[in-house]
């Protein structure tokens, strides 16, 4: 069919049911807005990020909704935040990226330079090791955004490192980097210079624009799947080392307490974790019926390869339908249908990665890792849904 | 691991052919070693990057008292923020506390965080004197040294921390 037929045939469609009468004629209504350089969400939507008051708020984090947000792709206004000394205001055109430390020649890279080298986008989770640290209790938290709100996904676009890395030319005896914010504190962290070569990106884009301010601008680095400390914002510097240098936030924060005093350090990657998001903590289930059960689960070893859901506590589980496209230590939607028969249900989740790594439950983490860890808590995670149709933490 | 895109593949290709040392996109201008030096502020375990300079505790009660305790509370006992003294035997108990004299492995830490970080409202603002002697005295509290001993490039490295070999590599890390 031509072009004009398919629009002489549209046009007939659309002018069909005027001539015929039947439609009521239009009401007065008012015109709409213009055309605008920006586009802000509706305003009667009012999803926010989660934000507990404290004296120091520069030095504090805000949590994602994952409840109340779609798919796989946090909206860039609402992932977390966890800052250690505020967000800097920096001025991209003075910006720079220093590489130097045991390399051939120390390089300043302005992000210009950055920009006009080979980029790649990515869709990876970023996730604080502290995420999920309430439910190494018995109680555990009330609602999704408090228990798993320390996770979100975006697609980056950036260098990968290895090319800044390459031509600085690394030194044989560089086995390590330290990477540093320019935030207040100069945020640092020691990762391998294996983790930096295989997919580190030095990244300027989030979602399609610029980075958002707190999540790094202009410039952060990103370390698909290890822990969202590492993915120093602000990014600076980078120094290629021969071991770690044992700063703050490797010795005195993000380090995992056993249980006979020993810590267990460098834990970089994020276990595979799932969570069902709706329904969840704090949300009414109206009527019984047909209710779909979703969820998000990731894993910082690669792609999620199954879900499995129980509505009975565990007594039973069954394949959750995990919903393309699934991409490596990125966030994977899962669904399931469900039809609840108005008495009381607890909802489990429980994901598996390509690694063959099963999520495990409380007992066999602390079984593992003790008590006091505080960090990488990836338990299973339990909702009631009780027969008025509230749903709570499953554990309260 | 993922499949590099094909622009990585195209720019590996460049890079292999070339030797390793080469520069492939002529990209980034050459830091000189004083623009690398004042870039360069992070020390490590070895303190082989600490600057001139040195205090005791004895002066660095002085520096606590004005820029540190009102968030750290008296004799680093802890207040808003978190405490800086504790002993060894609070990693045990029920709940661990975990503090600089504690659980830190090593004293280079202690300043370079309190140099980049702290006072936290006015970062970057205290000499390297004035590091070395709040060192020394947040040491001094904790008791790993004492209340004369002079803190600079040479000694700080020394000081042995109790929780030295308290760290082990994640033993999963190659599963
Ligand atoms: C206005 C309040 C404030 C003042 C004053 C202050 N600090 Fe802090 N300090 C903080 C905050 C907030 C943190 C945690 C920062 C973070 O989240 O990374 C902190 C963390 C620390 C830590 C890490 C503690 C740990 O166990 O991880 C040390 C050490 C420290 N401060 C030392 C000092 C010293 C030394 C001074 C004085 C020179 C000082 N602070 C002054 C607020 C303050």
């Amino acid at each position: 069919m031509g072009a004009t037929a398919l629009a002489g045939a549209t046009w007939t469609a659309c002018q069909a049911p005027e001539s015929e009468g039947t439609a009521p004629a239009p009401g007065p209504s008012a015109l709409g807005a213009p055309v605008r350089r920006y586009g802000e969400r509706s305003p009667f939507e009012k999803v926010a990020r989660g934000v507990r008051d404290s004296k120091t708020p520069e030095a504090a984090s805000s949590r994602t909704p994952l409840d109340e947000t779609y798919g796989i792709i946090t909206p860039s206004a609402l992932h977390f935040e966890r800052h250690h000394a505020g967000v800097p205001d920096i001025d991209p055109s003075t910006h720079k990226l220093l590489i130097h430390g045991l390399v051939e020649r120390s390089l300043l890279f302005s992000m210009d330079e950055l920009k006009r080298l080979p980029s790649i986008s990515r869709v990876h989770f970023v996730e604080c090791s502290g995420n999920s640290g309430g439910e190494w209790s018995a109680k555990g938290a009330p609602t999704v955004q408090l228990s798993h709100g320390l996770a979100s996904c975006s697609e980056w676009t950036g260098v990968p490192l290895r090319i800044l890395l390459e031509e600085a030319g690394v030194k044989p005896e560089g086995k390590w980097i330290l990477a540093e914010g320019d935030d207040a504190c100069r945020m640092q962290r020691s990762v391998t210079l294996e983790k930096a070569l295989e997919d580190g990106i030095v990244a300027y884009g989030q979602n399609g624009e610029a980075l958002r301010p707190e999540q790094g601008y202009p410039l952060r680095l990103i370390l698909p799947g290890w822990e969202g400390n590492t993915n120093v914002k602000w990014l600076r510097r980078v120094k290629v080392t021969q071991g770690p240098q044992y700063v703050k936030d490797e010795t005195s924060k993000y380090t995992e307490l056993m249980e006979d005093g020993q810590a267990w350090i460098f834990t970089f990657e994020m276990d595979a974790k799932s969570v069902i998001t709706s329904p969840s903590g704090g949300h009414a289930i109206s009527k019984p019926g047909f209710h779909e059960i979703t969820g998000l689960a990731w894993s910082g070893r690669g792609k999620i390869m199954s879900v499995e859901v129980s509505t009975d506590g565990g007594a039973s589980w069954t394949e959750a339908d995990v919903q393309d496209p699934v991409y490596s230590r990125a966030f994977t939607r899962f669904r399931m249908p469900w039809k609840w028969d108005g008495g009381e249900s607890v909802l489990l989740s429980r994901c598996t990665d390509e690694s063959g790594y099963v999520q495990p439950s409380r007992e066999e983490l602390i079984a593992e890792r003790g008590r006091y860890s505080a960090y990488h808590c990836n338990r299973i995670k339990g909702w009631r849904v009780a027969a008025d149709g509230s749903v709570s933490n499953a554990e309260a | 691991m993922q499949k590099p895109s094909a622009t990585l593949a195209v720019a590996l290709l460049v890079l292999g052919a070339h030797t390793l040392t080469a520069q492939t996109f002529g990209l980034g201008s050459e830091a000189s070693a004083e623009e690398v030096e004042a870039w360069d502020i992070t020390i490590g375990p070895e303190g082989r990057e600490l600057p001139e300079g040195s205090g005791s505790a004895k002066e660095g009660a002085q520096v606590y008292e004005v820029r540190c305790k009102e968030c750290h509370g008296d004799l680093g006992a802890g207040g808003d923020q978190a405490a800086l003294v504790g002993k060894p035997e609070q990693l045990k108990q029920t709940p661990p506390i975990k503090t600089v004299g504690s659980f830190w492995p090593y004293a280079t830490t202690l300043f370079d965080y309190t140099r980049r970080a702290m006072p936290f409202e006015e970062p970057g603002t205290l000499t390297s004197d004035q590091v070395y002697a709040v060192t020394a005295y947040v040491l001094f509290l904790n008791g790993i040294v004492g209340e004369e001993e002079t803190m600079d490039r040479e000694t700080l490295p020394k000081v042995v921390m109790p929780n030295r070999d308290g760290f082990v590599r994640d033993p999963r890390a190659d599963r």
